[in-house]
C-alpha cells in the first residue's frame, strides 16, 4: 500500500498510501527523521530552505482543519510553495471528475500531492494517475498513514519505544482510518494491540489483523501503557451502533474509574477532535499528565515534513 | 454466412449432447432452422451432392450455450450495450439464446416493452433473443404484474433482476399467482437492508481495505425465508447467482425435501474470490459480492453434485464512468458473454465436473428450467449449435471483445478451449478468425 518502488534505499516507496506494507525500519526511518524536525520546530526560525521552490498541493475533498493546517505548515516550513483546494465533494461525485482532476494536477508538474476523501481507496486511484508523491492524508475507513505515525512518535518519546507496549484502541473501529492504520504500524513494531469497543463497532474478522478483541474497558484497558480513544461519530449514533451517547459514555467514555486498571504511567491520547462527555472525560483529556493528545498535535507537524522530506528525495536528487 | 433454407453437413465431429449423454464421433446434418440428422455413420456413403459441408476435423460440435442471466442497456443505457452489440458479443462466446433481465429503463414490466426486445432482436437477427418480464410493477418490490399477459407477450419468467423481491408478502403473491400460468420466479437473494451500504464481502479483506462488508448471512437469509414461503404458497422459484456455501446447502436440503427450487451459478463465483478486489479493483465489485475460498469451492461442489442447476453469465455491462471511480461509488457488474464458455470449460480441465455435465449447465437445464425448447441435438430440435475447441489454450483479451463495456476481471486470464463457430436455426453467425 505504498506505491511503486523509489530509488532511495531506506525508504524505498513513490507514495505514502497506508501503514500497511511498511517494514519497522522503515518507519523507524520517518521516526528518526520525524524526531530532528521536532527539534526545528521548537526554535524561534522554523523554516528551512530543503524544498525551495517545490509544490505541494493539499487536494481534501473532505473537510479537516487540522490536518490541512498540519500539512500547510509541514510543507512551509520546508521551503515549499503550498496550495490549499478543497471541494465540498459535489463537482467530484463522478469519477471521471476525480481522475481528471489528477491529472490536470499532475500537468501542473507538483512535487507531492496530500490528498483526503472520504472513500476508501480514492487516493490509490488518484496515485496511480500522476507522477508526484502522493500522501494519504485519510481515505474513508481504510487508513491515516501519518496519524499513525505521529501516534507512534508520541509514545516513542514518552515511553521509549514501542517493542511490548499493551495499546487499547478504544471506541469507533469500524468507521476508524486511524484504527487501522495504528493496527498495522503498531503490530509491525511489536507492540501488542487490543480493540476495545462495543459490537456494533468492532469490524469483521479485525482479529486476523493480529488484534485482541473486547468489549469491556475493564479488561480492554487492564494493564494497558497507551490508552488510544477514537472519535465516535455521533451523526452514526441514533438507533444504530450503539443506542445513545449516554449509554456510550457509561461503557465505553473514557474516565478516571476506567483508566485506574491501566499501568500507572499509562498515557491517554486522542486523534482528535475530541467528543468530550462521549468518548472521554474533559478531566483526562486536559490532564497533561497522562493526556498526550496536545504532543500529538506538535509531533504531526514534524512527522509530515519527515514524509515530505523522504518522499520528494528522488526528485532532488538526494539518497536517504 | 449459410443460407436459411439451406442444408448443411457438419463431419468428422465429436457430437455432444448433455440430454442425451451423447458423446461420439459422427455426422450432422441441419436442413433450415432443424436438426435433421446426427450419427456415426450418418454419411457413410458420403454426402450427397447440394448439401454444403463443414469439415469440423475432430473439434466438438455441441448445442449450443443459453444464458439465463443477461443485462444490456436498451432501453435506456444503450452506452453501455444494446441488444445488437450483446448479440454480437453473445455468438462469439458460443451463446445461441440469451434471457434478458427487465432492468432496463424503462423497466420490462408491460407487454410492449416485451414486444420492443422482440423487435430488436429481428432487427438484428443473430442469438436468440427472450426476455424475463418485471415480477413486481418497476421492480419497485410492492405491486405484482401481469403475469398472465406478460407470459402470453412472451416473457419466459418473472424476476425483479437485480433487485430483490425483498417483501415477503410480495414473493408469496408473485409465487402463488405465477402457478397459474407455471412460470418461474427468480430471485435476487440478498436481503437489502442487511446489505444496504456494502461493498464487498464482510470479512478481513474488507476491514484491511475499509470498505463496508456485506454479510454472507444477507444472502442465507433470503434463501431461507423464501424456501419458507415457497413450502407455503407453492409455485416455482429459483435462485440466481448463488454466492455461498450454506446457499447450496439449503437449496440441496429443500430439493430433497422435494420442493420445486432451482437455482444458478455465475462463474465469478466459481472462478474468483474476495480477494481478487485486490487494491480496490473496481472490475470485481459485483451482486452479490465474491466470497472466500471455502464458499468458492462449495459453489463447485454444488455444480458437482448438480445442486447448482444452471450457470449463466451474469452479464453486467457498465461504462467507464461507472467504474473508474473509487471503490464505495463504482457500479456492480462483470461483463461475461464471452467468458460464460471458457470458464465453465474451467472446471472440466480442473476435473471438477465432466465435460458433459458442465455443458449441460449452459445449455439444457437453462433452457428446461424456463420451458425453451432448445439446448439439446435431437431430431427436429433447433438447430443452435456451437463447434469449439475443447482443449485450444488462449489468453482472455477484453480489448477484442464485442460488448460494448469492457468492465470483465478475467483480463488476461490463461483459459482452455474456446468457440470456433456458432449456429443459430442452422445459420453460422459467427466464426472464429483466428
Amino acid at each position: 500500500m505504498t506505491g511503486s518502488p523509489h530509488s532511495t534505499t531506506v525508504f524505498p516507496h513513490r507514495h505514502l498510501l497506508g501503514i500497511e506494507g511498511l517494514t519497522a525500519s522503515e518507519i523507524t526511518t520517518i521516526l528518526d527523521l520525524a524526531d530532528g524536525y521536532v527539534e526545528q520546530n521548537r526554535q524561534p526560525s522554523k523554516k528551512s530552505s530543503l524544498l525551495d521552490g517545490r509544490t505541494i498541493v493539499n487536494l481534501f475533498f473532505e473537510n479537516s482543519t487540522r490536518t490541512r493546517t498540519s500539512f500547510e505548515l509541514a510543507g512551509k516550513r520546508l521551503g515549499a510553495d503550498v496550495i490549499n483546494m478543497s471541494s465540498d465533494g459535489s463537482s467530484v461525485k463522478k469519477g471521471e471528475t476525480l481522475i481528471d482532476t489528477a491529472m490536470t494536477l499532475n500537468a501542473m508538474h507538483l512535487d507531492a500531492l496530500v490528498v483526503r476523501h472520504a472513500d476508501s481507496g480514492a487516493v490509490k486511484l488518484l496515485a496511480d494517475k500522476v507522477n508526484c508523491s502522493v500522501i494519504n492524508a485519510g481515505d474513508g475507513h481504510h487508513e491515516h498513514p501519518t496519524q499513525g505515525l505521529l501516534d507512534a512518535l508520541a509514545i516513542r518519546r514518552r515511553l521509549g519505544s514501542l517493542d511490548g507496549l499493551i495499546v487499547a484502541i478504544c471506541g469507533d473501529i469500524l468507521h476508524s482510518r486511524v484504527a487501522r492504520s495504528n493496527i498495522h504500524l503498531l503490530n509491525a513494531m511489536g507492540a501488542r494491540v487490543r480493540c476495545v469497543a462495543p459490537p456494533t463497532l468492532i469490524p469483521s474478522q479485525i482479529d486476523r489483523l493480529g488484534v485482541e478483541i473486547h468489549h469491556s474497558m475493564a479488561t480492554g484497558l487492564k494493564d494497558a501503557d497507551v490508552v488510544m480513544m477514537l472519535r465516535l461519530q455521533t451523526e452514526r449514533m441514533s438507533g444504530q451502533y450503539v443506542p445513545s451517547t449516554r449509554e456510550y459514555f457509561y461503557f465505553y467514555g473514557l474516565d478516571y474509574e476506567k483508566l485506574a486498571v491501566a499501568k500507572p504511567h499509562a498515557v491517554v491520547m486522542h486523534p482528535g477532535p475530541m467528543n468530550r462527555g462521549v468518548e472521554i472525560d474533559s478531566e483526562v483529556a486536559d490532564d497533561l499528565k497522562r493526556s498526550m493528545i496536545l504532543d500529538q498535535v506538535e509531533l504531526g507537524v514534524a512527522v509530515r515534513m519527515a514524509v515530505l522530506d523522504l518522499l520528494t528525495r528522488d526528485r532532488r536528487g538526494t539518497d536517504v | 454466412m449459410s443460407n436459411a433454407n439451406a442444408r448443411v453437413a457438419y463431419r468428422n465431429a465429436r457430437l455432444l449432447d448433455p440430454a442425451s449423454g451423447l458423446d461420439q464421433r459422427g455426422d450432422l446434418l441441419t436442413e433450415g432452422a432443424k436438426i435433421a440428422d446426427f450419427g456415426p455413420s450418418l454419411f457413410a456413403d458420403g454426402v450427397p451432392e447440394g448439401i454444403e459441408v463443414v469439415d469440423l476435423q475432430g473439434q466438438c460440435l455441441a448445442p449450443g450455450l443459453v444464458d439465463m442471466r443477461v443485462l444490456i442497456g436498451e432501453p435506456g443505457e444503450e452506452e453501455k450495450d444494446t441488444i445488437k452489440s450483446a448479440s454480437r458479443a453473445a455468438v462469439a462466446g458460443g451463446i445461441t439464446a440469451v434471457v434478458l433481465l427487465p432492468n432496463t429503463d424503462p423497466v420490462t414490466d408491460e407487454v410492449a416493452s416485451l414486444e420492443f426486445i422482440a423487435r430488436r432482436a429481428r432487427e438484428v437477427r443473430l442469438v436468440k433473443v427472450f426476455a424475463y418480464a418485471a415480477a413486481t410493477r418497476g421492480t419497485d418490490g410492492n405491486e405484482i404484474t401481469e403475469m398472465g399477459l406478460l407470459s402470453r407477450a412472451g416473457a419466459v419468467a418473472f424476476t425483479d433482476g437485480t433487485k430483490a423481491i425483498a417483501s415477503a408478502k410480495a414473493m408469496r403473491r408473485a409465487l402463488s399467482y405465477a402457478r397459474t400460468f407455471d412460470k418461474l420466479i427468480v430471485q435476487h437473494p440478498e436481503e437489502p437492508s442487511l446489505a444496504s451500504g456494502g461493498m464487498m464481502n464482510s470479512g478481513e479483506r474488507a476491514t484491511r481495505l475499509g470498505l463496508v462488508g456485506i454479510p454472507r448471512e444477507a444472502e442465507i437469509i433470503m434463501i431461507e425465508r423464501d424456501l419458507r414461503l415457497l413450502e407455503l404458497s407453492g409455485g416455482r422459484l429459483h435462485f440466481a447467482h448463488v454466492s455461498t456455501g450454506e446457499s447450496v446447502d439449503l437449496i440441496r436440503r429443500a430439493k430433497a425435501r422435494g420442493l420445486k427450487v432451482t437455482c444458478d451459478t455465475a462463474p465469478h463465483y466459481f472462478a474468483l474470490t474476495e480477494t481478487d478486489v485486490g487494491d480496490y479493483r473496481t472490475f470485481a465489485k459485483v451482486s452479490p459480492p465474491l466470497r472466500g475460498e471455502m464458499d468458492r469451492r462449495a459453489i463447485v461442489e454444488g455444480l458437482a453434485d448438480g445442486t447448482i442447476d444452471a450457470i449463466a453469465s451474469d452479464h453486467t455491462p457498465q461504462d467507464q464512468d461507472q467504474k473508474r471511480l473509487p471503490f464505495a461509488q463504482a457500479a456492480c457488474g462483470v461483463i461475461g458473454l464471452e467468458t460464460l464458455f471458457p470458464l465453465t470449460l474451467e472446471l472440466v480441465h480442473k476435473g471438477a465436473m465432466p465435460l458433459l455435465k458442465a455443458l449441460a449447465c449452459v445449455t439444457v437445464k437453462p433452457a428446461e428450467l424456463l420451458g425453451l425448447p432448445l439446448g439439446r441435438i435431437a431430431k427436429g430440435a433447433p438447430a443452435d449449435l456451437i463447434a469449439f475447441d475443447l482443449d485450444v489454450p488462449w489468453k482472455v483479451d477484453v480489448a477484442a471483445f464485442k460488448s460494448k463495456s469492457k468492465n470483465s476481471p478475467f483480463e488476461d486470464r490463461p483459459v482452455q478451449g474456446r468457440p470456433l463457430r456458432t449456429v443459430v436455426d442452422g445459420r453460422t453467425v459467427w466464426q472464429f478468425e483466428g
